[in-house]
């Protein structure tokens, strides 16, 4: 039943008070008592050898408590970062990871690796300190190109030979050969997949305290998933056990995959601590965001597209080099393969895939998982291939796509997914609905009155979110399990508190989660707190990215809570005097069946901790509760977006003149948040198609973006305005979770790439265009078609 | 070191600063109100907006010594008590946040531009005059719906 703050209810956010008002609390916003500032010294140079670090003078600066590099880190014996996802490539090799030192050792890799750490009384002491530290570096030929990096003489790392990572393939080759074979069309792209740089707003920073009196360790820290971070640390890096160090991720400043991974900053304040004897606090400068932040995308892909002579889809075959920059951050070798090529069918129904894929290391930042994580890769190539080949085929791509669709569920793809439910057709008419596709010729018409070019670009995306089972996930070299816990803590009063592994740092998991509390238990929403974020007060988790706080982290909400109502039931009928199987509850309330005995959620809570009337050796005392949740299976959201675009063809700006998405979630739980998520994923979405490229040069190694004077990120006016920026939604229900939901996080950011460069390609009269299509770019791409066309 | 004296949030403060002090550094550090953000260091983000005698400065390339005897407000002196000012009602009503970490210098901006163009600012000035101001989070929809609507309660 829909309340007004239950399941389904666009209820305001409980959250934001704390951020409307200043009061929130973010990692820099913490300062502990006699807390010393890190400051971390950067390489200058993209690939060099370290002949020698000389800190003499940089300590005999003014409040410089220590300075530590690399042999110190090797003294200590700390371990370096690791990359969590083993791949085996096709020739049945393990991947070759190279080492990644928390502060160089011999080397360093690309612009911005970490060479020594500077840690004083102050920020600007720390900094002054750091300038003052000779390195004595012979720099090394370097490559930054990922397309160039197996052909270079450059070797990034020895364990690397021609700097491949693995060669890794997923679909059956022969098959796929086969249906090219008897192919009546083939479409070919070659495409690439710009490098991102996530900037969430909030830089990371970190706060490493050791207590002497308990030998143990605090880490603040601006992190996705903490107790992934407290696991590494203690078992790869062994600075602590699990139980002597506590991490904390308080509030974060978004996050979009960026805060995932477990970096060197945070590795170093924990360690650097305990030489201090002083808490230690790092806060990222920007500039330092766009160096040393894990990137994203930075795919070099050619792809090509069977379709028979009934225009069926009827193969796809892709090779892919896949940038990971200089050192495997710590999930980055499972983005460019199995959240990438198992999503190559889309939601077609293509019999035949194959995919391979070779990683390679570059003289960059680490690339990693980024909003999608591999999703937009493939939904990109698939929805360019297939805007394309309708083109070519003189078709509608409305219907070549919908003549395409998989009808059927569940639909297992030649990929490994298993689709379990959708209605790809629903979300199409609804799309083409609502964007009043059918006149589309008139509003050219009257843009091309004005001078400009109207075009418009369809994407039909699929992703899988919640990735699981733990079991499945293992197989394929995952080092982590994919579940969620929880813990329901009920106290005497009836007020609730969830604990759980799932982490928000923008999200709103404050008020979704507290909805479906809310909804199960009959109470009061604002009867609710939800507990993140503190590995000393939840006892495990998986974090959040990937989309799975809803449909894996509520789900293990969920769960604890069906044991709560069992356990609770038991103390009612024992207070009630009657049997458990009479005890029924309903909207917050406890009643025996054929009698008016009634009692309400609080009082039968009262009645757990009091333990007055029931037998407590057959009853235990107390209302608490907890579950793991390890899912069936993936959940599959997936819709439509349908963006038009006005090209100014004397200047190549492009705007979004409308913008349509319809998308199947499953059920909802807050329409509102789940809206928002989808305006900021098409945002990070329209910001990689027109605008946001990260660039390193070619001849220096350099990073070219690393300030938002050099970075184009999507401001206020970039974006469709509110009346021509239309959401709709579907729904089949997720089968394998009893919300019925999918995930929502990522949806807007995998879509909308190929829907802006479709209507840009379409508007233009192109083939082929690169993102970001800034103006210069279509401009360019209009004088070369035009100067093509006039030759013809 | 000098000592400035400011008016922040309507109380009467002061403290040490050096020539190189920026306002957020004495917001921040020197005065513990850790609503004011840095997002980055070029000037460009917005998150470390203020009012400065009662206009939107971005607080991050403000020295604090030129603010001596300035008029200072921060996000935590917008509300009267537990009353919300009506942009920061505004935000809260129409989503215009999600991780937090901008809206700060989005509300005070906001402020600042219906201060400049009235109670019935069109969008297309709204989304114009947000240029100083980046979020990475919403897509500025809500963000955009909040200020028009900000603006007509204001």
């Amino acid at each position: 039943m829909a309340s007004a703050t239950g399941v389904g209810a666009s209820v305001r956010r409980k959250e934001d008070l704390r951020f409307i008002t200043g009061k929130g609390q973010y990692t820099d916003d913490i300062n502990l008592k006699d807390q010393a500032f890190a400051y971390f010294l950067r390489s200058p140079h993209a690939h060099a050898k370290i002949k020698s670090i000389n800190t003499a003078k940089a300590a005999k600066m003014p409040g410089v408590v220590g300075i530590y590099t690399g042999d110190d880190v090797a003294k200590d014996k700390i371990g370096g970062l690791i990359c969590g996802w083993g791949i085996t490539s096709k020739d049945g090799t393990a991947m070759k990871a190279g080492p990644h030192p928390i502060l160089a050792m011999g080397k360093v890799r690309y612009v911005g690796d970490h060479v020594a750490v500077v840690v004083a009384n102050t920020k600007e002491q720390a900094k002054a300190a750091a300038a003052a530290i000779q390195v004595s570096y012979d720099e090394l030929p370097h490559v930054v190109d990922a397309a160039k990096a197996m052909k270079s003489k450059v070797q990034v790392h020895d364990e690397a030979p021609d700097n491949r990572v693995f060669n890794w393939g997923l679909g059956n080759e022969a098959e796929t050969d086969a249906a090219f074979k008897r192919a009546a069309h083939v479409t070919k792209l070659d495409i690439i997949n710009n490098r991102l740089i996530p900037n969430a707003m909030e830089p990371r920073a970190a706060i490493g305290a050791y207590d002497s009196g308990t030998e143990s360790y605090t880490l603040y820290t601006t992190s996705q998933n903490p107790h992934v971070a407290r696991l590494v640390i203690s078992a790869f890096h062994g600075l602590a056990p699990e139980h002597k160090l506590r991490v904390i991720a308080p509030d974060v400043g978004g996050g979009f995959g960026s805060k995932i991974f477990i970096y060197a900053e945070e590795v170093v304040c924990v360690w650097a601590s305990k030489h201090a004897g002083r808490p230690v606090k790092w806060t990222g400068e920007r500039t330092e965001s766009f160096m040393a932040d894990a990137h994203g995308r930075d795919h070099h892909t050619k792809a090509e597209l069977a379709i028979d002579a009934n225009g069926n889809i009827i193969g796809l075959r892709v090779h892919t080099i896949a940038s990971m920059g200089a050192y495997l951050s710590t999930f980055a070798s499972c983005v460019p393969t199995y959240l990438y090529a198992t999503l190559l069918s889309g939601q077609y129904n293509i019999p035949a895939v194959y995919a391979t894929v070779d990683a390679v290391y570059t003289n960059t930042a680490p690339v990693d998982a980024y909003r999608g994580a591999g999703r937009p890769e493939a939904t990109y190539i698939v929805e360019r291939l297939v805007e394309t080949a309708a083109r070519e085929l003189k078709q509608d791509p409305a219907e070549f796509r919908r003549k395409n669709f998989i009808t059927q569920f569940p639909h297992q793809t030649p990929v490994i997914m298993c689709y379990d439910a959708g209605d790809y057709g629903a979300a199409l008419d609804k799309a083409l609905s609502i964007s009043d596709y059918k006149n589309f010729a008139a509003r050219k018409a009257e843009s091309a009155k004005h001078g400009k070019l109207r075009g418009v670009g369809f994407s039909a995306y699929i992703e899988a979110c919640g990735i699981a089972p733990s079991a499945a996930v293992g197989s394929l070299g995952a080092g982590v399990g994919l579940w969620e816990s929880a813990e329901v803590r009920v106290n005497p009063i009836g007020t609730v508190e969830i604990l759980t592994g799932s982490h928000s740092h923008g999200q709103g998991h404050e008020t979704t989660f507290a909805q479906l509390v809310s909804d199960r238990l009959g109470i009061d929403i604002n009867a609710v707190s939800i507990v993140h974020g503190d590995t000393d007060k939840v006892q495990m988790g998986m974090g959040t990215y990937g989309s799975r706080s809803g449909a894996v982290g509520m789900h293990a909400i969920s769960k604890a809570l069906d044991k709560i109502v069992a356990k609770a039931k038991k103390v009612a009928a024992a207070v009630m005097e009657s049997s458990v199987d009479d005890v029924v509850f309903k909207d917050g309330s406890f009643t025996v069946k054929g009698t008016d005995k009634k009692m309400a959620f609080g009082e039968v809570a009262l009645q757990s901790y009091l333990g007055h009337k029931f037998n407590t050796s057959e009853i235990e005392i107390g209302l608490k509760e907890s579950a793991f949740h390890d899912p069936a299976n993936f959940v599959f959201p997936a819709g439509v977006h349908i963006c038009e675009v006005e090209v100014d063809p004397e200047t190549g700006h492009t705007e979004i003149a409308a913008y349509t998405c319809v998308d199947d979630f499953g059920n909802l739980i807050n329409p509102m948040i789940v809206e928002g998520q989808v305006h900021g994923g098409i945002a990070q979405g329209i910001g990689q198609a027109l605008m946001e490229g990260c660039t390193y040069d070619e001849d220096s190694g350099q990073l070219l973006t690393g300030s938002y004077m050099d970075y184009a990120m999507p401001r206020a006016r970039n974006m469709p305005s509110i009346a021509n920026f239309k959401l709709g939604f579907t729904c089949t229900p997720c089968p394998t979770n009893p919300m019925g939901m999918k995930g929502c996080g990522e949806a807007g950011a995998i879509g909308s790439p190929p829907a802006v460069i479709n209507a840009i390609t379409n508007a233009i009269g192109v083939r082929e265009i690169a993102m970001p299509a800034t103006s210069l770019t279509v401009w360019n791409a209009m004088q070369a078609f035009g100067m093509k066309k006039a030759a013809e | 070191m000098p000592t400035i004296k400011i008016k922040l949030n309507g109380k009467p403060v002061s403290g040490e600063v050096e020539g190189r002090t920026l306002l957020v550094e004495f917001i921040r550090e020197t005065q513990g109100l850790t609503g004011t953000h840095v997002g980055c260091d070029t000037s460009q983000c917005g998150a470390c907006v203020v009012h400065v005698n009662g206009k939107a400065v971005k607080s991050c390339t403000t020295l604090a010594a030129a603010c001596d005897g300035a008029d200072v407000v921060t996000i935590e002196g917008l509300a009267k008590g537990t009353e919300l000012h009506p942009m920061q009602a505004a935000f809260k009503e129409h989503h215009g946040l999600q991780c937090g970490f901008c809206s700060p210098g989005m509300i005070m901006a906001a402020i600042d531009i219906v201060k400049r163009n009235g109670k019935n600012v069109d969008e297309k000035t709204i989304r114009r005059e947000l240029s100083g101001n980046i979020c990475r989070c919403t897509g500025y929809h809500n963000i955009v719906k909040a200020v028009q609507a900000g603006a007509a309660n204001m």
